[in-house]
């Protein structure tokens, strides 16, 4: 079965910090991703939702853990091995304009394919075949074809990327924030076309930052936060029933049409060591954890810039705990992400951190 | 003469991709809605792009009305023709001892003669061609080097970037000028092919530096990411995905090699270490200096090489600023 | 009232003239009040914002006036308006998290702002950016941090305060929450509104295509279509129950968290915005407007249709009259 099976994935960067050391960008993260079905990878800024999304197109390589297709491992790819691999695995990115070479006209992306993958194929059976393709994003050809990706909407841009993909026999696409850079009149026609190419069988992997977006097309969802999963499952059990603080917060946190937040006028109030704090409550969670949104936003900040650094210890890469001192606060991220328990059928949450 | 002669000419200053131009636009930016005035860098503008992208049109629109390619261009023309066309003109062999010594310009020697007797004006544009050719020589070979060495060191990084980073390094300290000397020692003749290529191998460095700096920004392009996944391999990668976004700038970088060598040619030239029994302009200039034609007002000979070397090289720069502006919309003044 | 835009016009200088990118526009805005301006690429939603502030060498005043607190601000004098920038009328560039120069921490980054606009008093003023800084929930030493140490979301908020700093009159927010993780746009959001309720600026233009945002934070919406207003009215009115076609269409392009696909089909907008080189006389919506008529060949007005709702369509103008 075309399935991509994540198992056990990490990946380090080297920080950009002035401390050094090592950046989790990914942390044992597994999951699976069958025909046919959409799952929406949400996080934000650091959360690694984007490496991972590489890593499955064999962009950037894993440090640890495997990723298979088809019961085989995708590292292990010859040459050939890995053409085959891309005739069934495509990626879609967030900026449409960015995937076409400015100087090159638009559909040379199509040609692209054509030189490694259906060199055998006469004019004519070419032609029929972009056709079939741009009919099946809803592209009329006149419109797209021969021209320069500036004269195109980002729209076209994104629906022609998917056309590409399309041209082959793609059983997964990583969709990896395709919609973000387009107008909302577009976006729809965008997302329409996922939902219908997902009904024909496609397996699509939606990685966003936008929940209402993931909700709308998503069969399961997964919550990554600094590179570990801290909730995953069905999306209606995880956005109807949201068991972690970070979805929570997520939810109560993104803008919504016809429900405002609750903004309660901030204080300054004087911390134990004397120096001022933002003292404003909204909502308490249940587990007695109060905070704004304000408060936990700068919390978060400081989190997932400064305190991602873990000094390099090969003994200690694959586990346990180090505490990164900077000069500001000492605040451990451990390479080992928190467990996954089954809060019930289909929905995992993970203990708090 | 100090080794500040091989010093090579400053980087142009943009390194500006095509694809950052096609995003600026010629003129009125794509980025009609994000017009930021803090921010210099407009964003990839989403849906309904306005602008336009450079094109062939637009470059010729600007190039004829920048004034500094079109008098740059023009000198250099009339240099090439000189040099093209001089040796017919010239009426006698630049070595050939065929009149009085010392004879001022008259109209049988248009431009006089050398201390020995020589034609002035034939020595000129034989030296002419000569510079040209050491030019192209140099340019070429520094090109060649420089471009596969950076295209291999941006594209792969790692332990091979590493190398290659040490190996120009070394390159960059080693004196041109007292390699030259040690190794012309040694050959019984230098022709002027030996010395273009040695220019050539001795001034890659920085193109190889430029070209790498500018690959390792386009690498991480989405449109290179679209190319791998379609099954492309890196060369074909690097050869129509990266270079073509680089074309202007390695224009720009192949003409500035071109008067780089020149000059380069002739500053060795003067020095005694150019190729042997060579007429060329650094020649000359040695010659009339070793005959201290300065101390005895002998103007038409070393006046007219090095006006002309000068003319040569000066257009040739000048016209790169000029074609600068011509690709980089930002450098144009409004 | 504290900002009053009268027919203004904002063109771009091209190789084949002026392309008008802000046709005749109209609005005003009263004190204390936030008002999102809405509207998808190509609107000229930025090019109107960015012109009440600055006019760089690109753009230039076609036509109108705009009056601040009474006064007329001469936007298209660029040294004029130096002395009311930052002062009376500020601004929070697109982008705003590079804005900062990378080179300098932001304490030094701060007293060059307040020294290069002649800002008398500047202990006072570092106190009070001390305890604007705590207000929002970032720690003191933000200030001898470089940009780079911050993560985009306190760049962002720290770029909003020095905008705010001198307590302007009119405060342009150009994408704010845009490139920000949802926790952070909260925090800006709550920040605006912050701001505006103690009076540290007086009132603000929100620009923005994500309506959700302005759902939270702005008093009254303006839809912006190729360069002319659309509609103009409360935010509840604009969300609940909008009056032009396109408003309409945007709404209903919108997913709430919660809607799937397999209960609710959501639909877009078929075409495309016009170019600024071809614009189509009339009313620039109608060619994607399913209730184009006859009529809509003409340009309609932006009228008041009723009390504090401006709509300009002749459909909507036709109903309301027949009512």
């Amino acid at each position: 079965m075309s399935t991509i099976k994540v198992d056990q994935v990490s990946k380090l960067f080297r920080a950009t910090s002035r401390s050094g050391g090592l950046t989790p960008a990914l942390r044992k993260v597994s999951f699976e991703l069958k025909p046919g079905e959409v799952i929406s990878l949400i996080g934000e800024s650091g959360s690694g939702k984007t490496t991972i999304g590489k890593i499955i197109l064999r962009l950037v390589d894993p440090t640890s853990g495997t990723v298979t297709f088809d019961g085989k491992d995708i590292s292990q790819y010859s040459t050939r091995g890995l053409r085959d691999y891309y005739r069934h695995v495509q990626g879609v990115f967030q900026d449409p304009f960015s995937s076409y070479n400015p100087i090159y006209r638009a559909d040379r992306v199509f040609e692209l394919v054509r030189d490694v993958y259906f060199a055998r194929l006469t004019e004519k059976e070419w032609d029929a075949k972009i056709e079939g393709a741009l009919d099946a994003v809803a592209l009329n050809p006149g419109d797209v074809l021969g021209k320069y990706p500036h004269q195109l909407s980002g729209g076209q841009q994104q629906r022609l990327l998917i056309a590409r993909a399309l041209l082959l026999d793609v059983k997964v696409l990583v969709a990896d924030e395709i919609i973000s850079m387009l107008d909302a009149s577009t976006r729809v026609d965008v997302l329409n076309l996922l939902v219908k190419l997902k009904r024909s069988g496609l397996a699509i992997l939606f990685v966003t930052h936008d929940l209402s977006l993931g909700n709308y097309v998503s069969d399961r969802t997964i919550i990554l936060r600094q590179g570990a999963i801290v909730e995953m499952g069905a999306t209606e059990k995880v956005f109807g029933n949201p068991q972690h603080d970070y979805t929570r917060m997520l939810l109560t946190a993104v803008p919504e049409l016809r429900k405002k937040w609750k903004h309660t006028p901030l204080e300054v109030a004087v911390a134990a060591n004397g120096s001022a704090v933002a003292a404003d409550v909204i909502e308490a969670s249940p587990n007695g954890a109060v905070a704004s949104a304000v408060a936990r936003a700068s919390l978060l900040d400081e989190l997932s810039h400064t305190e991602q650094v873990i000094k390099r210890d090969l003994r200690t890469m694959f586990g346990g705990t180090r505490k990164a001192s900077t000069k500001s606060s000492t605040v451990a991220v451990a390479l080992e992400p928190p467990a996954l328990n089954e809060f019930e059928p289909d929905h995992l949450v993970a203990e708090p951190e | 003469m100090s080794e500040s002669v091989s010093d090579t000419p400053p980087l142009p200053e943009t390194s500006q991709t095509e694809a950052e131009l096609a995003e600026t636009g010629a003129g009125f930016a794509t980025a009609v809605e994000h017009a930021a005035p803090f921010v210099g860098r407009p964003a990839a503008a989403p849906a309904n792009v306005v602008g336009r992208r450079p094109r062939r049109g637009d470059f010729v629109y600007y190039g004829l009305r920048n004034k500094k390619l079109v008098v740059g261009v023009s000198l250099e023309i009339l240099f090439i023709a000189l040099a093209l066309i001089g040796p017919f003109l010239a009426k006698y062999p630049p070595n050939a001892l065929v009149g009085p010594g010392l004879s001022h310009p008259n109209h049988t020697f248009w431009l006089g003669t050398t201390n020995l007797g020589q034609d002035v004006f034939s020595q000129v544009v034989s030296g002419l061609r000569m510079s040209y050719l050491v030019g192209l020589l140099g340019a070429v070979c520094a090109s060649i080097v420089g471009m596969a060495l950076g295209f291999i060191a941006g594209w792969r990084g790692g332990i091979i970037d590493e190398i290659i980073q040490l190996f120009t390094n070394v390159l960059v300290m080693l004196p041109a000028l007292v390699l030259l000397i040690v190794v012309g020692a040694y050959l019984q003749n230098r022709t002027i092919f030996f010395e273009g290529v040695f220019i050539g191998l001795t001034t890659w460095p920085w193109v190889a530096r430029a070209v790498r700096a500018q690959t390792f920004s386009l690498r991480s392009r989405e449109f290179v990411d679209m190319a791998k996944l379609s099954g492309k391999r890196p060369l074909s990668i690097i050869a129509k995905e990266i270079a073509p976004n680089m074309a202007s700038y390695l224009f720009l970088v192949i003409i500035l090699l071109f008067g780089s060598s020149m000059l380069l040619a002739a500053s060795y030239d003067f020095l005694g270490i150019g190729p042997t029994n060579l007429v060329s302009l650094g020649s000359m200039m040695n010659n009339a200096n070793q005959n201290a034609a300065l101390f005895f007002h002998l103007w038409w000979w070393f006046i007219p090489p090095g006006v002309l070397l000068t003319g040569m090289v000066a257009a040739l720069l000048v016209a790169n600023v000029g074609l600068d502006e011509v690709f980089n919309p930002k450098l144009r003044e409004q | 009232m504290s900002v009053s835009v009268e027919n203004l016009s904002v063109a771009y200088r091209s190789r084949r003239g002026d392309l008008t990118a802000v046709d005749n526009v109209s609005f005003t805005l009263a004190d204390g009040e936030i008002m999102g301006l809405a509207g998808e690429s190509g609107s000229g939603k930025s090019t109107l914002g960015n012109a009440l502030i600055y006019l760089d060498q690109r753009m230039k005043q076609t036509g109108g006036k705009v009056r601040l607190d009474g006064n007329e601000l001469p936007i298209a004098n660029t040294k004029a308006m130096k002395h009311l920038r930052m002062a009376e009328v500020s601004l929070v560039p697109q982008y705003a998290m590079s804005a900062l120069t990378p080179t300098r921490k932001i304490g030094t980054l701060t007293d060059d702002l307040l020294k290069s606009h002649k800002v008398r008093n500047r202990d006072e003023v570092f106190a009070e950016m001390k305890r604007r800084i705590a207000l929002i929930g970032l720690k003191e030493n933000v200030l001898d941090k470089y940009s780079f140490e911050l993560s985009g979301g306190m760049r962002q908020r720290v770029t909003i305060i020095l905008s705010t700093l001198l307590n302007p009159s009119l405060l342009i927010a150009d994408e704010v929450t845009s490139a920000l993780d949802v926790s952070t746009q909260r925090a800006v959001g709550e920040m605006l509104l912050e701001f505006r309720d103690r009076g540290y600026i007086k009132s603000a233009i929100a620009i923005t295509h994500d309506l959700s945002i302005l759902a939270q934070i702005a008093d009254t919406i303006t839809i912006m279509y190729a360069g002319r207003l659309a509609e103009k009215a409360k935010t509840e009115t604009i969300i609940g129950d909008p009056l032009h076609p396109y408003t309409q269409a945007l709404i209903a392009s919108l997913p709430d968290v919660g809607v799937r696909h397999d209960t609710t089909t959501l639909v877009g907008i078929p075409g495309r915005p016009p170019s600024l080189t071809n614009m189509p006389t009339g009313c620039r919506f109608r060619e994607r407007c399913p209730f184009a008529f006859a009529k809509c060949v003409e340009t309609p007005p932006f009228v008041e249709v009723k009390p504090g709702h401006q709509v300009a369509c002749w459909k909507v103008s036709q109903e309301e009259a027949n009512k």
